[in-house]
């Protein structure tokens, strides 16, 4: 892997499906991200459907207004990614490393709602642990359902966090005319993960959020 | 297979599709349903999942042995919560 045309490895027979592989492969990487984050949101169905009217009571002292705000700012990111994957695929690289910036731009936006959403949750006691002080009579289950928003969402951040710093390589990669209309793979498989990442917050929002509003 | 560039028309077209089903999730919640809310808001995160499976990732647009495994990964994850919730609420005496 020099340059020009031998970004074909060896055992390949041509571009094409070397990048039809290294498609597939990250497929089944994501499915494994599937069964991994599929553990948490196992863990969660049992404890909602043990403790429904603790995990209703527990929601509402989510915020939904930036919860609905960080969904939409998602959304978009999926949006320039996916811009910046067409932007490679047709050679416009100008617009790659613009694109490409929106991307990062809004993948830290998320993170910085999010932060905002955590000191609030570390504010009012709602962190698990020897500072938790929830009043009603379902404390337990409620510090259950606060358990489970950290590790799902603080995964999901992870997640962002890795997802931003890949952006980021493919971004000064960019910059030195690194990927080509033959050769843009980079760009296409961090855009599945980026994608995938939405993905799990699609799912996350309405189970966290979302429970018995209507009250 | 060739591959498929998806033009951007589709692209932006998902994305409002997407937020405009964001909203509806947020306003369908307003409302008591029941038991129904729950899987009328799972309903509408596996569509706007779907929309974002087919069109932002090009599954609809991979060979067929890559859409094979998307519907693999589903399908295991399926089982998992299937099965153990299936357990789960024969086994357990609910809490009321």
């Amino acid at each position: 892997m020099s340059e020009g045309h031998s970004a074909l490895a060896e055992q390949f027979r041509d571009l094409e499906q070397q990048r039809e592989a290294s498609s597939l492969g990250m497929w089944v990487f994501l499915v494994t991200e599937i069964m991994f984050f599929g553990g948490l949101f196992l863990a969660y169905t049992v404890a909602r459907t043990t403790h429904p009217a603790a995990f209703a009571q527990a929601s509402r002292h989510l915020d939904v207004t930036l919860g609905s705000a960080n969904t939409a700012v998602l959304i978009v990111s999926s949006l320039t990614m996916a811009l910046a994957v067409h932007a490679s695929q047709v050679g416009r690289r100008r617009a790659l490393i613009a694109f490409l910036i929106l991307t990062i731009a809004l993948g830290c936006t998320f993170l910085g709602i999010k932060a905002i959403e955590y000191a609030d949750k570390f504010h009012h006691h709602l962190v698990p642990g020897s500072g938790f002080s929830f009043s009603g009579p379902e404390a337990r289950p409620a510090e259950l359902f606060f358990s489970l928003y950290f590790a799902m969402t603080g995964l999901h951040a992870l997640h962002m966090v890795i997802g931003v710093g890949v952006v980021v390589v493919l971004l000064l990669r960019a910059r030195r005319c690194r990927y080509t209309v033959q050769y843009h793979t980079p760009v296409e498989l961090s855009g599945l993960y980026w994608h995938f990442v939405d993905i799990i917050w699609i799912f996350l929002f309405p189970l966290l959020y979302l429970i018995d509003i209507h009250h | 297979m060739p591959e498929h560039i998806v033009s951007r028309g589709i692209y932006l077209r998902t994305c409002i599709l997407l937020l405009a089903l964001t909203l509806l999730t947020w306003r369908v919640a307003l409302v008591d349903l029941g038991r129904w809310n729950v899987i009328l808001a799972l309903t509408i995160a596996f569509s706007k999942g779907t929309l974002v499976t087919l069109f932002f990732m090009h599954a609809r647009y991979s060979p067929r042995r890559t859409q094979l495994v998307v519907v693999a990964g589903i399908f295991w994850l399926g089982i998992m919560i299937l099965l153990t919730m299936s357990d789960y609420l024969t086994r357990l005496p609910l809490a009321s």
